[in-house]
């Protein structure tokens, strides 16, 4: 079947029930989108498909079809993105693990959300588990790539 | 300037009353530092700077971090002490994880580890050391080039200054490398430090964000193959027979082979091994006795608690004042099993080549799972290469005496003939074993006219870490495993209570146990603080004042808890519906006071705001302190609030994130942070801010309910 990932069209041969996530990690060859829990309870999997932010690891490999998956090699791979940006600023990382889920799921909940409120973010972001605890520093990070993308700094 | 006694010399005072038994108490908080004052002290020899750092010709310093970078910053705190002293500009080094090897053990010997919150205390001299002596090197290569004194030059930035000519570091730097190292170094002082003390943003931030970070579970190789293991499904269940043919049959799948205690499945990537495994027959022979249940072990703790056990320490006779006291108090506090559930789920990579061995994970512990691997393959440890990866969490999982993920991926990649990355799912994960192990405390109490305690008798039920462990001869001490007691006896509001013992029963189950971030401190701190906040209630008077009354002799202690107090608004009544509690608790060398302010809502507890102070002596990067402190409190008040395991028939119940629930985004409080820099000597940062939640917590629902919470996590009804 052929996947548009980041833009690029691959030929991929995978079972149909193959789950995104694994097609992604093991056979595309790009490691930045994580495997937490398999369950769609972490987060850790989260890519864009049409922009829309979905848990990898329980979608089927062939319910993608036609439409264009992201994931965070796609964003920017020299960490320009604003939300990128915020995400430095703010030291946002720990072990680093959960945050590619923390930073598709901020890009998308950007998009829909230009100026989130405090509420808009818990409702946003409580599905992304953070073991290492960098809660009140991602959102600090999205009011601050809120900011940046608004260019109002 | 007056400096604050030091907490060490209280502890002896405790040490003189009570006699040698206590010795092992003040030995150390964490086991491996304990191996490492145990070795021999080495001649005090500079560290060879080529091993530390590298200086390419475009001036990239690549420092070589010695331990693992799980979370915690140490990337960037070791290389902030080298460049502090090398002098050479910020924004052109880097840091690496340096191989397994003798060269990289910490200071005081040892093994090469992470763990104990001792990286960047423990590395404070060393890594300057090694900036100190790269920077004379350099300069003599300089001078050497310029045909001046090296002492006629000076440093800016990475540039070599002589009046008005100038060298980068990257065009001495191959020379430089080639000179001996200096015989000895002097370091700066303090007020000359432009690095330490200062807020720096973490060196891994950029791989971490763009997804290019390798973790062990990215690690790729020319043929690998993943693996997925099925274990036994409960604690001393012994598998009798197994049938790989249905695994076989999955697309992908190549090998069915023996792993330990389990079976083993190989495939072409994870999914495959992933339904391979779960394709597995396996018939398993039933644990002896039925298996262990959770809720009649507790109950057997319980009972046992009810009578002394092997005393820890003992001052003036306990039982007696208690019998002849007029007001008595007596709780018991008890604590779960707990997983550490590291977002990374655990996985090991390893190639076998003859009687040599690569290995990629991320580990916490490269010396004893080099040493696993090796016993394994029967070969010697110079011959297991371990490359460290990024961990993603740590906590304590990653640093096993028993090697467990280690020794099990070398078993597999043995059996199957091929390089294999075992990869484990998180039901694996939660049910895999190597837990927090469970306790039960109970405290006797008698208190004096003005209520403070003036007997108290404690006794800890629980199992060791360490019994049966190679650490055993270190960390256990006449019986006593120093985890099941650290933070008890030589606690402050101890010290005046002139009639005292701390007890334990060591318990035994076939139920795996390890240290988790901040290991004995996490049921000690509950209980202890529980405790004194009975008291205060009970003597009707503030929380607070009644423990800066206990702690009059401790200065840290009370000024950690003042301005833990000060900022969270202690004096001010909490808003319409609050309440605030608060503990502190002191752990590998650090004092932390939080303040928690909590409400019910919809029926649950909910934590909105949490005040720290910690004094950890001094603190490299305050900015890497706040990380810490914040992700300490986040995981501590996960277990508060949700943490559990529940054993039935010697089965695990829970397995994922729906039943042992993660604390999420919506349910997380303000946590703010107030370093106190006492100038007493560095202490650890990676754990002491997990302790004091749970009780802070527990006595803000106090507070607030009336209800006395003695047990985790906490449940209101
Ligand atoms: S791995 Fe997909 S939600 Fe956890
Ligand atoms: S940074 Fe480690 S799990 Fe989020």
């Amino acid at each position: 079947m052929k996947l548009d990932i980041n833009g690029v069209v691959r030929d991929i041969d995978a079972p149909p029930d193959m789950p995104l996530l694994w097609v992604i990690r093991d056979l595309a060859g790009l490691p930045g989108t994580k495997f937490g829990c398999g369950m769609a309870q972490c987060g850790a999997c989260t890519v864009h498909l049409d922009g829309q932010p979905v848990r990898s690891c329980v979608l089927p490999v062939s319910a993608v079809g036609a439409r264009k998956v992201t994931t965070i090699e796609g964003i920017s791979s020299d960490g320009s993105h604003p939300v990128q940006r915020a995400w430095v600023e703010a030291d946002v990382v720990q072990c680093g693990y959960c945050q590619s889920g923390q930073i598709m799921t901020a890009v998308a909940l950007l998009e829909k959300r230009p100026d989130p409120t405090d509420a808009d973010i818990d409702a946003g972001m409580s599905g992304i588990v953070c073991r290492c605890g960098t809660y009140n520093r991602v959102r600090e990070a999205i009011h601050l790539a809120s900011r940046l993308k608004r260019g109002n700094r | 300037m007056n400096r604050p006694r030091d907490t060490q010399i209280s502890r002896r005072g405790f040490m003189r009353g009570a006699g040698a038994s206590l010795a092992g108490l003040v030995l150390s908080f964490y086991v491996p530092e304990q191996i490492a004052r145990a070795a021999p002290v080495q001649p005090k020899a500079l560290p060879p700077p080529n091993a530390f750092v590298r200086i390419a010709p475009d001036d990239t310093v690549t420092v070589v971090i010695a331990h693992s970078e799980m979370g915690q910053g140490i990337w960037t705190t070791l290389a902030m002490l080298i460049a502090e002293e090398l002098e050479c500009d910020w924004a052109k080094v880097r840091s690496e994880h340096a191989p397994a090897a003798a060269v990289y053990i910490g200071p005081a010997g040892g093994i090469q580890m992470t763990g104990g919150s001792s990286t960047t205390r423990g590395e404070f001299e060393r890594y300057r050391q090694v900036g100190a002596a790269a920077k004379d090197m350099l300069l003599r290569a300089a001078a050497a080039r310029w045909k001046v004194p090296a002492n006629k030059l000076v440093v800016e930035k990475g540039v070599i200054l002589n009046g008005k000519q100038k060298l980068r570091y990257g065009e001495v730097a191959e020379a430089a490398m080639k000179l001996p190292p200096p015989a000895s170094v002097k370091l700066k002082e303090p007020q000359a430090w432009k690095l330490i003390g200062k807020p720096m943003r973490r060196l891994d931030s950029l791989d971490k964000i763009t997804g290019k970070a390798t973790f062990g579970i990215d690690v790729t190789l020319p043929d690998l193959r993943t693996a997925v293991i099925l274990r036994p499904p409960a604690f001393g269940a012994k598998l009798v027979r197994f049938d790989g043919a249905a695994a076989l049959k999955v697309p992908g799948v190549e090998k069915v082979v023996p792993a330990g205690d389990g079976v083993a499945v190989v495939a072409k990537h994870f999914w495959a091994a992933k339904l391979g495994r779960d394709a597995l027959v396996a018939e398993w022979q039933k644990p002896e006795g039925g298996g262990v249940n959770s809720d009649v072990l507790l109950a057997e703790y319980r009972k046992k608690a009810q009578e002394p056990g092997t005393t820890v320490a003992s001052v003036g006779d306990a039982a007696a004042a208690l019998s002849s006291a007029t007001t008595r108090f007596s709780s018991e506090y008890e604590l779960p099993y707990l997983a550490h559930a590291p977002m990374e789920p655990l996985n090991c990579t390893v190639k076998i080549d003859g009687d040599r061995c690569e290995i990629w994970t991320g580990t916490q512990f490269q010396t004893v799972d080099q040493k696993a691997a090796a016993t394994i393959l029967g070969t010697t440890i110079d011959k297991v290469q371990i490359h460290t990866t990024f961990l993603g969490g740590g906590f304590g999982r990653r640093a096993n005496p028993r090697s467990d993920f280690v020794a099990e991926a070398v078993t597999v990649a043995k059996a199957a003939g091929v390089p294999v990355k075992v990869v484990w799912t998180r039901e694996d994960d939660i049910r895999g074993g190597y837990y927090r192990p469970a306790y039960v405390h109970r405290m006797q109490v008698a208190t004096d006219a003005k209520g403070n305690p003036s007997a108290w008798d404690h006794v800890v039920v629980g199992q060791s870490i360490l019994k049966g462990t190679p650490f055993e001869g270190f960390g256990v001490k006449d019986g006593i495993d120093n985890t099941s007691v650290e933070g008890l006896a030589e606690s402050p509001y101890l010290e005046r209570v002139s009639a005292k013992r701390v007890s334990l029963h060591t318990m035994k189950t076939p139920v795996t146990v390890l240290w988790w971030r901040s290991v004995g401190n996490t049921h000690t701190a509950f209980a202890i603080e529980g405790m004194i906040d009975e008291l205060a209630h009970a003597a009707k008077r503030d929380p607070l004042e009644y423990r800066l009354a206990l702690l009059d002799h401790s200065p840290r202690f009370a000024a950690a808890l003042k301005l833990a107090a000060e900022k969270a608004g202690w004096e001010k009544p909490a808003p319409e519906g609050r309440a605030r509690g608060l503990a502190v608790h002191e752990s590998f060398g650090s004092i932390v006071a939080e303040v928690a302010e909590v409400s019910i809502t919809e029926g649950r507890i909910k934590v909105h705001e949490v005040t720290c102070a910690v004094d950890c002596g001094s603190a490299v990067n305050p900015l890497g302190v706040e990380a810490q402190i914040q992700g300490s409190v986040v995981y501590g008040l996960t277990a508060a609030l949700y943490g559990k395991l529940t054993l039935k028939d010697g089965q695990v119940q829970e397995s994922n994130f729906h039943d042992y629930p993660p604390l999420r985004m919506f349910e997380m409080p303000k946590v703010s942070v107030h370093i106190i820099q006492s100038g007493a000597p560095m202490g650890g940062i990676g754990e002491p801010a997990t302790a004091p939640i749970a009780p802070a917590v527990a006595n803000a629902v106090f507070a607030l309910t009336q209800k006395r919470l003695r047990s985790l996590p906490l449940r209101l009804a």
